[in-house]
């Protein structure tokens, strides 16, 4: 078994430590044996030889650029995503697979992968969230920085907001899940905290690839420490 | 009347404060300018001379107190908030503190480190004559946003400016130098590739002007380089201060130029990116006009603030402190760690109170993988979010990261455990406990 792993423009879509996805897949598949490679995107990608693409999220000035890259392959991404292709997208990735997001007042065509809009507010919504995430049945945990508010129509979230703000103020829902796509304003390394949906990133891939594959269970004391911290301190006292 | 209340509560609140053992130093500059908002431009228009603005992510505080030191040893009275405390109030108590009660202020200079958000309210009140920007990296992403807008916060602030001002650049780091297509400029700069280069994240890789991707024919770390911008025709400005020949083998030793002048710099510092402090102090000095002959001295009877790699002696061996509070710092430590070829042990501490920064993430961004040719024994995790620190440790290929608080008994376990130095890097909340945890570990051992 072998996967390869295309990371989107790293040099421009970083704003955030975004490598800590990067090395969290790279990591477990190592740890049980299975092959993969790491390709760095700079131009196009070959979506024939990709199972999983990160995209990740950067300043403003930096998203219009890989923004206007994309659109060259727009049509091919939607196929990606529509045929179960594995793709993560963060913080401002997530905005761009959307029909429209703005920049300083100003509409931008996104890449049109999904029927959903970005608007920016004035405020920005920034801390620690925790969501409930019923693809892992579990909590997932990060961190979110944007000024943006996202109305994802009826797609499904990506998770229900525990903690923090989401896709908009109101503190409700999170990101979008759609096929074996999660797009999230959840910023930078996701995953490293998150063994789960790193785990449930991968089985989606290898499931696409191989069919049914189990993946053996790894210790992750030192994840899950990080993780439960988080819960911890953020929901002790909002426990439903 | 109402300047000599705000004056006279100030100093209460100075003396009060003192009595507390309280570190504030902005307290007291905040109720001043409640009492009378003016406060501020009615001393720092009393300045003699020349007022020096330092702004920028990494290397404030250096910069500020090596020029501040600089200016002070001719005979000079300044006005300094060399405390780190950079916005309004903290600038503000730095003038009270200096003032008569009756509103008199005696300096001849003031040199302030001020907040690169807080430079354009700080402009209204200060007459600038000139400001030093060390750099510009990502660093509390979470109040500023991103590094996007603090180019623009500082582009602000220097529309603001009504006086004649000139900016002091570092002119390696692209996201500065382009000032001065807009503004009057002197550029410091460091002209020799020293192999620094590692493969980090680069935060200014897109050219300012045209968007496409910079080149550069060398780069000392971050964007701090030789830049050029093949498609626009941007690029680095000859450094009016440059810094050559370097030496970083035993002290650290390298010429200026400057003006068809060379003059020979021999400190006793550690970290590459003191040359940059060292080149902004000067050039800053140097413009002023102010004698040169005894600046060596200055540089080496420098104490270096509190935690920044600065060396305790305890049970007969070094422990050093460096304050590590974004990933520049962090990777400019690192560095640090691989040029002492010593078997040395590692305690990271990181928190995320408000100060710290409240986003981690960047911890991404630190190239901890680096650290595997730093000759370390031990390595260790520490502070509020010890957890995540330990899994970019992990992850970075030491499986035998320990996680643990930075608490006495644990510091003194770990330092007299070996003969091995032991290097605490900490970021800003972690650093006055944790100094103050080893002032005692010294004084105890000797």
């Amino acid at each position: 078994m072998k996967l390869t792993i295309g990371h989107i423009y790293p040099d421009i879509l970083n704003l955030y430590g975004d490598k800590g996805n990067i090395v969290s897949l790279s990591r477990r598949l190592k740890l049980r044996n299975i092959d993969f490679e790491i390709v760095i995107i700079e131009d196009k990608i070959d979506f024939a030889n990709i199972d999983i693409l990160i995209l990740g999220g950067g300043s403003d000035r930096d998203t219009l650029i890989a923004n206007n890259k994309l659109q060259k392959q727009k049509d091919e991404l939607k196929n990606f995503v529509e045929s179960d292709g594995t793709l993560l997208a963060l913080c401002s990735g997530y905005h761009i697979l959307g029909k429209e997001f703005k920049i300083n007042e100003k509409a931008i065509d996104g890449l049109g992968i999904f029927d959903i809009t970005t608007k920016q507010i004035k405020n920005r919504l920034i801390g620690n969230i925790i969501l409930e995430c019923e693809c892992i049945n579990n909590t997932v945990v990060g961190f979110e920085n944007h000024n943006t508010i996202t109305d994802i129509k009826d797609y499904t979230p990506f998770g229900i907001v525990k903690y923090g703000y989401g896709n908009s103020e109101e503190k409700t829902y999170e990101g979008l899940i759609y096929k074996n796509t999660i797009a999230t304003n959840l910023h930078g390394p996701l995953l490293p905290k998150n063994p789960r949906l790193t785990d449930y990133i991968l089985n989606n891939a290898l499931n696409k690839k191989y069919g049914d594959v189990s993946l053996s269970p790894l210790d992750d004391t030192f994840e899950n420490n990080a993780h439960d911290y988080i819960i911890k301190r953020f929901l002790k006292n909002s426990v439903n | 009347m109402r300047k000599m209340l705000a004056i006279i509560a100030a100093k209460i609140s100075i003396i009060l404060g003192k009595i507390l053992g309280k570190k504030s130093s902005s307290t007291p500059g905040t109720i001043a300018r409640k009492i009378c908002p003016d406060i501020l431009k009615h001393l720092a228009k009393q300045v003699k001379e020349k007022t020096i603005l330092v702004c920028g992510t990494n290397g404030k505080t250096t910069t500020t107190n090596l020029l501040y030191s600089l200016i002070k040893n001719e005979g000079k009275e300044v006005v300094c908030n060399n405390v780190g405390a950079n916005m309004l109030d903290g600038i503000t108590c730095a003038f009270v503190t200096k003032a008569s009660i009756f509103g008199k202020l005696n300096a001849d200079y003031a040199v302030l480190e001020c907040d690169e958000a807080y430079l354009r309210h700080v402009v209204k009140h200060v007459n600038a004559d000139r400001i030093v920007i060390t750099n510009l990296f990502r660093d509390q992403l979470d109040r500023y946003g991103e590094i996007d807008a603090t180019v623009k916060l500082l582009d602000e602030a220097f529309s603001n400016i009504k006086n004649d001002f000139e900016l002091i650049l570092n002119g390696d780091d692209p996201l500065c130098a382009h000032y001065a297509d807009k503004y009057k400029a002197k550029f410091y700069g460091i002209s020799e590739d020293k192999n620094l280069k590692k493969n980090e994240i680069k935060e200014g890789r897109f050219c300012l002007k045209c968007q496409s991707e910079l080149s550069y024919n060398f780069c000392h770390y971050s964007q701090l380089g030789d830049f050029y911008c093949p498609k626009c025709g941007y690029k680095r400005h000859a450094p009016h201060y440059d810094a050559v020949n370097i030496d970083l083998d035993n002290k650290m030793k390298f010429d200026i130029k400057y003006n068809n002048h060379t003059i020979t710099l021999d400190v006793n510092y550690k970290g590459f990116y003191n040359i940059y402090n060292i080149l902004a102090a000067f050039s800053a000095y140097n413009e002023l006009g102010l004698d040169l002959t005894n600046i060596n001295n200055v540089f080496n009877s420098y104490k270096p603030q509190i935690g920044r790699m600065e060396t305790f002696r305890i049970n007969n061996k070094d422990v050093i402190l460096n304050l590590s509070k974004n990933g520049a710092g962090f990777n400019q430590a690192i560095s640090t760690l691989i040029n002492d070829q010593r078997e040395k042990d590692v305690f990271f501490v990181l928190n995320d109170a408000p100060s710290d920064g409240t986003d981690i993430t960047w911890l991404w961004d630190v190239d901890f993988e680096y650290l595997k040719n730093a000759n370390i024994n031990s390595i260790y995790s520490g502070g509020i979010r010890k957890d995540d620190l330990a899994i970019r440790i992990l992850y970075a290929g030491f499986d035998n990261v320990k996680v643990m608080d930075n608490t006495k008994d644990n510091l003194k376990d770990i330092i007299f455990a070996s003969d091995r130095p032991v290097y605490l890097l900490v970021n800003y909340t972690a650093l006055f406990d944790t100094q103050n945890i080893l002032k005692s570990l010294e004084k105890s051992s000797k």
